[in-house]
């Protein structure tokens, strides 16, 4: 990107002095000349609808959890008005968890050098003087710092929760969940209040156009071309008054922000599916190679140890303890498999964005289980605990339509073989278009009934 | 303004606000929003939250943007001080530079192994990060060597063909 004061570093230094401002605050201060309202309204129409996809399809993981259908499922119960929309989360198609949150994520990282350009390019707003220059001014500044930090906020939570660093001061759920609703109300305002001079500045400049002046003189042979004029400032306050000698055209600049962007893009798309995709996912947390051989080498999110889940408790004394109203059945796993057998392929999909493709899986169907708890005929919601010691989601809920799916199973076999243990052995819940962590592993105890 | 209606909106204080009334309802809503969603986000370790959503800000533009700034200032110096051609170097450096630094940037932890936790979650390897990003860091900047190469090979022969009367 442009380079900042000076061409020179000692030149600049020395510059400083008497001629070139020292202060931030100066609009001479800021030299890039490749700074001005349209590349800065560039940036802003991709992240206007970038950021707001990044919204909608995090409000829709949010409900994808059920957090209204029961205390376990929500990590958030004091979000009052803020859970207006919740739905009940449907199952199909069974790839639109995979879908919704494998775009969060994924279109979340590739904005990333996007955003990093937007603040770049207005960086010299921070420190105009004065301050502010009327209330509303001043109250557009505050609203500022809501959106940069809330943005930076978001991004800065998301990053670090799909890399399992959870530095974070609390819990990734009521902290991104909120957040982004601090953060979007000051992305509305900003949005509704920059959108006329952003239509303006790319109508009459149009886009094709500003990338195509590369060089508006007759170039010198030998000689570099003008990289960049300054754009006609119009009360911006963004153009400097003292433009640098350009080291890079305001179209370089876009697509070094660009290729940023597609490197980000390439090295984690490939995280949401099995195969060579994955093999391409050089960074993200879930891409390079499957864990292990042969028909359970798909993705693990926590494996048994992490989680507490030992052999002893696994073995010959497991058993499913199933229980509806005036009703408890004890299951081992040999009964399991005597049960009528259904399959479904489906996929696991994590809230971190990563996501298989369909595995095969075949056991009971829950609402075969529901059957077995008395619940012969429209079976209700059912409450799904696990072996596991640890895990914010040990216990957790699923809605009656996620039970009476044919499609959901408590599954004892993938791809033709038993679990293995990573994957919940002896019998895991597996429900189409669920987050995974719906999806309880080494399942104890299905309780149906009201929640 | 031409209805009569709005002549109440004209005595608005304008001057004193220095925007429309639009303008003062839109940001109070969303400053309600804020609140109401602030509450709950501060909820639990009000400071903590408070010094990431502030420190987030401040580190990114009193940290993070003078210091990669001051490093591509550099760069430019050190290639290109009064040699515009020179100068045009800078890009073979900047690009390489910055996409590897963008990597670094996003995937710090793991490329810098500072979750142990992440092998025994996901049983996959932590130690394939580093190698990747260093070898994807070569890989940037001989692509930009092979870049600079082809120019010069061509601007040389362009050069040839001018000193030698062909078009």
């Amino acid at each position: 990107m442009g380079h900042e004061p000076t061409p020179s570093l000692l030149a600049g230094l020395r510059a400083r002095t008497p001629s070139g401002p020292v202060s931030p605050s100066s609009p001479g201060f800021w030299r890039s000349p490749v700074r001005g309202p349209w590349f800065t309204a560039v940036l802003g129409t991709v992240l206007l609808f970038g950021m707001t996809l990044l919204f909608v399809t995090g409000l829709l993981s949010y409900a994808a959890y059920n957090p209204d259908l029961a205390s376990v499922n929500d990590k958030t119960p004091d979000k009052g008005l803020l859970g207006f929309y919740l739905f009940d989360w449907p199952t199909d198609p069974h790839w639109l968890y995979r879908l919704i949150q494998g775009l969060h994520v994924t279109v979340g990282i590739t904005l990333i050098p996007v955003l990093l350009a937007k603040l770049w390019s207005v960086l010299p707003k921070l420190f105009a003087l004065p301050p502010a220059r009327s209330v509303g001014h001043a109250l557009e500044r505050l609203s500022l710092l809501l959106l940069v930090g809330g943005a930076l906020f978001e991004f800065a939570t998301g990053v670090l929760n799909v890399q399992l660093e959870y530095l974070f001061p609390g819990s990734f759920y009521p902290l991104h969940f909120y957040g982004a609703w601090v953060f979007f109300g000051a992305f509305v305002v900003h949005a509704v209040l920059k959108l006329p001079t952003t239509v303006r500045v790319l109508r009459e400049r149009g886009l094709r156009e500003q990338l195509r002046t590369h060089d508006r003189r007759e170039p010198v042979p030998g000689e570099q071309p003008v990289l960049v004029e300054p754009e006609p400032d119009e009360g911006s306050g963004l153009v400097t008054p003292r433009p640098a000698e350009p080291t890079v055209s305001r179209r370089g600049a876009l697509g070094l922000v660009g290729g940023g962007s597609l490197l980000l893009f390439g090295t984690t798309a490939g995280q949401s599916f099995d195969g060579w995709p994955r093999a391409t996912a050089l960074f993200a947390p879930h891409g390079g190679a499957e864990p292990g051989r042969g028909p359970g080498a798909f993705q693990v999110n926590k494996t048994a140890r992490s989680v507490g889940v030992g052999a002893d408790r696994t073995g010959e004394a497991w058993r499913l303890v199933v229980t509806g109203p005036g009703r408890t059945v004890r299951l081992t796993r040999a009964d399991l498999l005597d049960l009528a057998q259904h399959s479904a392929d489906l996929p696991i999909a994590c809230v971190e964005g990563w996501s298989t493709s369909d595995q095969a899986w075949s056991g009971v169907r829950l609402r075969d289980l529901a059957a077995l708890a008395g619940y012969a005929h429209e079976p209700p919601a059912v409450l799904v605990e696990s072996l596991q010691l640890r895990g914010a989601f040990r216990r957790a809920a699923l809605r009656d339509n996620q039970v009476r799916d044919a499609r959901s199973l408590l599954a004892l076999r993938v791809n033709g073989a038993d679990l293995t243990p990573d994957h919940g052995y002896p019998a895991r819940v597996i429900v189409p278009a669920a987050p995974g962590v719906l999806n309880t592993k080494w399942v104890s105890r299905l309780t149906f009934g009201e929640l | 303004m031409r209805w009569t209606a709005m002549k109440h909106v004209s005595a608005w204080p304008r001057r004193w606000y220095g925007a429309g009334p639009l303008h003062l309802l839109l940001l109070l809503a969303s400053f309600a929003l804020a609140l109401y969603a602030g509450v709950r986000l501060l909820a639990d370790d009000w400071f903590m939250v408070a010094v990431w959503f502030v420190g987030a800000a401040l580190l990114h533009d009193l940290v993070l943007v003078p210091v990669y700034a001051a490093a591509d200032r550099a760069v430019t110096a050190l290639l290109g001080r009064h040699d515009r051609r020179r100068r045009a170097l800078t890009v073979f450096v900047r690009v390489p530079a910055a996409l590897s630094l963008l990597l670094l940037l996003v995937w710090y932890p793991l490329i810098m192994r500072q979750v142990p936790r992440y092998e025994r979650s996901t049983t996959l390897p932590a130690d394939v990060f580093l190698t990747r990003w260093l070898l994807v860091t070569a890989a940037l900047f001989a692509g930009s060597a092979v870049w600079l190469a082809v120019q010069m090979w061509s601007v040389s022969r362009a050069g040839r063909v001018a000193g030698t009367g062909r078009s």
